[in-house]
């Protein structure tokens, strides 16, 4: 009796961690952030890329309507694959875009506008990455799209492709 | 005299609490991120690492220890805009609970059997 109950045992303490490992084989090592989050817009100063004036988080998102915060920078090469969706996307009017510079110089940031066309209804400066922080960003470029209660409801992380645009068309819709 | 004196050494006293305070920052400051998991490199903490995101989580580490706040709400400012997975010391929560508990129990197993086996 008591030979069974400590085979019963060995069993269920082997079979567990069998199944612990053989789950373990199946999951991804590399990190995988969520992209379909519920997070209230963080509260923050920027400075404004043209006028150069502090705006307030509050100023920015004050428009009863759907944004989207788009990082990028004039270095990062695929932020021009996905400039031509941004202005795709800045002629639907349900939604408005919001630019965060990501360390750029001022120069630089100006000569990309003109060159593939501003679709930002505002641009911020973050010089030093820490405003993308505020928004949870790894790096350039990325884009957040607000809800009107003002919760990011979606993150895409890398540039945006035709797909995409087409998710968030159908959810501003 | 005497006051110059007086003066000069309370200079001194205010200057190395002020040296004190700066280094206890430091410590702390460095404690934080190598608890800080860079999310975009391969097994680096955010101390080790000299990439943009690791420096940006240098900068907001550093004005948020300089705002005078603690270290448990900078780590859940940061657990509350990247998850759990960027500390290295998991809290106990519904995803990590085996984690914490399968050493605990394997220990308690451990000790029944012994005492069994004890008394025998």
């Amino acid at each position: 009796m008591k030979k069974n109950i400590t085979i019963l045992i060995t069993g269920v303490v082997l079979s567990f961690c069998f199944i612990i490992f053989y789950k373990g084989l199946n999951n991804p090592n590399t990190y995988a952030p969520k992209t379909s989050i519920k997070k209230d817009i963080p509260i923050f100063n920027a400075v404004d890329f043209f006028s150069k004036k502090t705006v307030s988080s509050d100023e920015i998102f004050k428009d009863n309507t759907y944004y989207i915060v788009n990082i990028w920078a004039s270095w990062c090469v695929p932020c021009r694959a996905e400039h031509p969706l941004l202005m795709q996307l800045n002629r639907n009017h349900s939604v408005k875009l919001i630019g965060l510079n990501y360390r750029d110089s001022f120069n630089n940031a100006k000569n990309f506008i003109d060159e593939f066309g501003n679709p930002y209804s505002r641009i911020l400066i973050d010089k030093d990455g820490t405003l993308g922080v505020e928004f949870g960003a790894f790096g350039v470029p990325e884009t957040f799209l607000i809800d009107r209660n003002k919760k990011i409801i979606k993150k895409f992380i890398g540039p945006i492709d035709q797909e995409a645009v087409n998710k968030i068309e159908l959810i501003i819709k | 005299m005497k006051i110059f004196k007086i003066f000069i050494i309370l200079l001194l006293i205010t200057n190395f609490s002020e040296l004190k305070s700066e280094e206890k920052n430091d410590i702390l400051k460095n404690k934080i991120l190598k608890n800080i998991r860079c999310l975009i490199c391969q097994g680096q903490s955010v101390y080790d690492s000299e990439s943009e995101f690791a420096s940006s989580i240098k900068l907001i580490v550093d004005r948020k220890i300089n705002e005078g706040l603690k270290e448990e709400y900078i780590y859940e400012f940061l657990r509350e805009k990247y998850g759990d997975w960027i500390v290295y010391d998991p809290q106990l929560n519904k995803n990590t609970y085996i984690l914490w508990l399968l050493p605990l129990l394997l220990f308690l197993l451990g000790g029944a059997i012994m005492r069994k086996k004890i008394k025998i």
